[in-house]
């Protein structure tokens, strides 16, 4: 016991400030929001749109559009851009609540960020929030990231959201990976037994777009082509602090680009 | 000594980890031949690291026929051996009833190809896939199941062992579970509390990547190679991209090989210190579970901060690393291993201290040797078991044939074992990563990749956190994947945690099942 109390003390305590202090340190290295300097792109250049592992990029004569829902935030994109038109930012905050509003190009540099429930959700949902996750196709990386939601350094228990051991008990789903052949009639059950009303995150390129496996015959092209999505959280996988925003945000907690409500 | 034929290994062609051959130098023998190549193989100690199917090269046999191929490892040697085989019928006599560990294998085939291994005594499909190649092409061709091309597959409907008589129930579980894990169908025929036997039904995860690397490499492939399983990033990655740098006689700098095994076993002590914790928590000891969810964390930091992603995608790179590290970098990482070391020590010693924690991890989910070594077990879950098999020994390739890492051997096989297996190798990949840390060769991170050899063969193989993976390529006459073969750790341990269920509590389930920790989606593909 007395080692116990003196791991517990060595530990400390972890649970980071956020959304009422500042967020957690990203490593300069970390792959947010691209940032194109359409200015520099040369005329009839599509270098990025070639070298997109999931065709994320379309060359338009106003310069390059980028669907964030097929990004992996490879910057393959940048590597092969011969003017350096392309830079990945340390901006995590990158969730949605419409497909279309993960689409970036010169008009619309950032993702149009998801607005909060409309009220009648929001009051049921807003300080408590239940939600099971499916995993349906996909490499773990986006369960591992949610799960870590859980851990202490985050504490998502604080913001009334927990993740649920049956659907019947749940508010709505989270779902990651393209949503494989082999997972469509489990993921069409486990939606169909959570009550009305409920909703559903899309977590990852993979549940967005299909990511990777875009194409693939094993697979749809993620949560959106059989369950209507509420929100999407692009990444590959997305950065707990990514998920934790867009899931704030859907309750209100956060709103514009700034600090949160708390 | 020179990889080529050995008259003292028989009729196989031996090469190296990571070397790729002529694919005309592999022999190909009769179907009898081939098995008893396969055989004698093991009984001299050697074992199955892949057996797998592919169509034929055009001209080299018959048209309509399947290819084998087979890939033992002599560890003692530190040698690969390969052979293959044409089988022209329906069917080949299964090994199976003889060479337990090629039971999946047998399987796989079955549902890829269409070939019935004739006396295996549990043919049931791998993933719930339709052929992916067969001989002819047509409507009425139909796998080794008698199902029509195009008829639907149910995952993981189909009979299971079934066990009758009084007081015997049967309990299903998933695909969907409990927590936010991925999906598999789990199916336990119990006698009170007692588990006799467990089925394992997965492949709810496939999503065809072996499938998307024909034709290749795209500009895809990387990227199916970091997801194969997410949490082994660093690893499948890596095995890609030796396939790549061997087929094309690409020469990596020593920098390169330096930061790709740091970036390696980072990914085990992530994995290895979350695992601890997550056993901590299903016998509930909350303080290491809490502990060490959050140092998992900062493990997947710092493979983060060496390349911007938590799980080290971007890292590994045809040709060697996509970042570079500078002394700044290195300082940093290694004031994080202090932390790390302090904080993991703190955590993970109270479990041994612990007579509740003790008694809850001893003489659970015992896997015996003879058990493991029959499965063909891999990884840690095969040095708990005794076997001392670690790729970065007994394979060595890339950085490993420089700087070695003593194995780690437990011998109780329990879920204590298990556990404690993976402290060991904490403390050795810690070192590890120290060491090279401070003294990071110089020259480039990355040197280009040239044009695939045409015709080559080529067995790249990681020690994986969780153990052995396997990447197998074949080119075609202009030096594209013909096949592509992946076999991930877990392909080979979802065995060995059915077996080691029987006997236990069906309520030491979750316990078993974490000390193993194996990946649905590496097995699925």
């Amino acid at each position: 016991m007395l080692k116990i109390m003196q791991a517990r003390l060595q530990q400390g305590h972890r649970t980071m400030r956020y959304p009422d202090g500042p967020a957690p340190a990203l490593p300069d290295r970390f792959r947010g929001l691209p940032v194109i300097d359409v200015g520099k792109c040369a005329d009839g250049c599509t270098a990025c749109a070639q070298a997109c592992p999931t065709g994320a990029i379309t060359c338009a004569p106003g310069g390059p559009r980028m669907d964030l829902g097929r990004c992996l935030f490879c910057a393959q994109c940048a590597g092969v851009c011969p003017e350096g038109a392309i830079a990945y930012s340390g901006e995590y905050r990158l969730a949605a609540g419409s497909r279309a509003d993960l689409v970036i190009e010169q008009d619309q540099p950032a993702v149009r960020l998801a607005a909060a429930l409309e009220p009648r959700l929001l009051k049921l949902f807003g300080r408590s929030l239940k939600l099971r996750q499916v995993s349906a196709g996909g490499c773990n990386a986006c369960e591992a990231d949610v799960n870590v939601l859980g851990t202490v350094g985050w504490d998502l228990g604080r913001f009334g959201i927990q993740f649920v051991a049956a659907p019947r008990h749940a508010d709505g789903l989270l779902i990651t990976g393209p949503v494989t052949q082999n997972m469509r009639l489990a993921l069409d059950k486990t939606y169909a037994a959570v009550p009305e009303p409920k909703i559903v995150i899309a977590c990852g390129a993979c549940a967005i777009s299909g990511g990777p496996y875009i194409n693939h015959a094993q697979a749809l092209g993620g949560a959106g082509t059989v369950l209507p999505v509420d929100l999407y959280i692009p990444g590959c996988p997305p950065h707990p602090l990514t998920i934790l925003d867009g899931l704030l945000r859907l309750l209100g907690r956060i709103d514009g680009p700034g600090a949160g409500k708390g | 000594m020179s990889p080529g034929l050995n008259p003292e290994r028989g009729i196989l062609r031996t090469f190296t980890n990571g070397w790729s051959i002529d694919h005309a130098s592999i022999p190909v023998l009769d179907p009898d031949a081939f098995a008893q190549a396969i055989l004698g193989g093991v009984e001299a100690g050697q074992r199955v690291v892949a057996l797998f199917g592919a169509r034929p090269t055009e001209g080299a046999g018959l048209a309509d026929a399947t290819a084998l191929y087979v890939v033992l490892a002599d560890d003692e040697a530190n040698l690969l051996a390969a052979a293959r085989t044409e089988i022209t019928g329906k069917s080949f006599a299964s090994l199976t009833p003889r060479c337990p560990q090629v039971h999946l294998f047998e399987r796989e085939i079955a549902e890829q190809f269409g070939l019935t291994p004739e006396g295996h005594p549990w043919l049931k499909p791998v993933r719930y896939e339709p052929l992916i190649a067969s001989r002819g092409t047509g409507p009425t061709r139909k796998d080794a199941w008698g199902r029509a091309a195009g008829e639907p597959i149910a995952p993981g409907c189909g009979g299971f062992y079934r066990l009758e008589g009084e007081e015997v129930h049967e309990v299903a579980v998933g695909p969907v579970h409990a927590g936010i894990i991925e999906p598999g169908h789990f199916r336990f025929q119990c006698q009170g509390e007692i588990v006799h036997h467990l089925e394992i039904a997965l492949g709810y995860q496939h999503r065809g990547v072996e499938q998307a690397m024909l034709g290749g490499p795209s500009s895809r492939s990387i990227h199916y190679a970091e997801t194969l399983a997410g949490d082994t990033t660093i690893a499948h990655a890596t095995c890609h991209c030796q396939v790549l740098e061997s087929l094309s006689r690409c020469q990596k700098t020593a920098r390169a090989q330096t930061l790709r095994g740091i970036a390696l076993e980072l990914e085990r002590l992530a994995n290895h210190v979350g695992d601890l914790g997550a056993l901590a928590g299903d016998v509930g000891f909350l303080p290491t579970a809490s502990f060490c969810g959050r140092i998992r964390g900062d493990v997947l930091n710092m493979t983060a901060t060496l390349c911007g992603s938590r799980f080290g995608r971007g890292m590994i790179r045809p040709g060697g690393v996509g970042f570079d590290v500078d002394v700044a970098r290195s300082a940093e990482l290694l004031r994080q291993l202090d932390d790390l070391d302090r904080d993991a020590h703190s955590a993970v010693n109270l479990l041994w201290s612990t007579p509740s924690v003790m008694a809850r991890f001893e003489g659970t989910g015992p896997l015996s040797r003879q058990a493991a070594l029959d499965l063909g077990i891999v990884g840690p879950a095969a040095r708990a078991s005794g076997l001392a098999r670690d790729i970065r020994q007994d394979q060595p390739c890339g950085m490993f044939r420089f700087a070695h890492i003593p194995s780690s051997i437990v011998d109780s096989g329990d879920v204590f074992a298990r556990a404690y297996i993976r402290w060991l190798e904490f403390h050795q990949s810690l070192r590890f990563v120290r060491e090279q840390l401070r003294a990071i060769p110089a020259g480039a991170h990355q040197v280009p990749v040239g044009r695939l050899a045409p015709d080559n063969f080529v067995v790249a193989l990681n020690e994986g956190w969780r153990g052995e993976v396997c990447h197998v390529a074949i080119t075609d006459e202009v030096g594209r994947f013909r096949r592509y073969k992946v076999v991930d750790a877990s392909f080979r341990n979802w065995s060995g945690l059915a077996f080691a269920l029987r006997g236990q509590q069906i309520s030491d389930f979750p316990l078993c099942n974490k000390s193993f920790n194996l990946s649905y989606c590496g097995f699925d593909l």
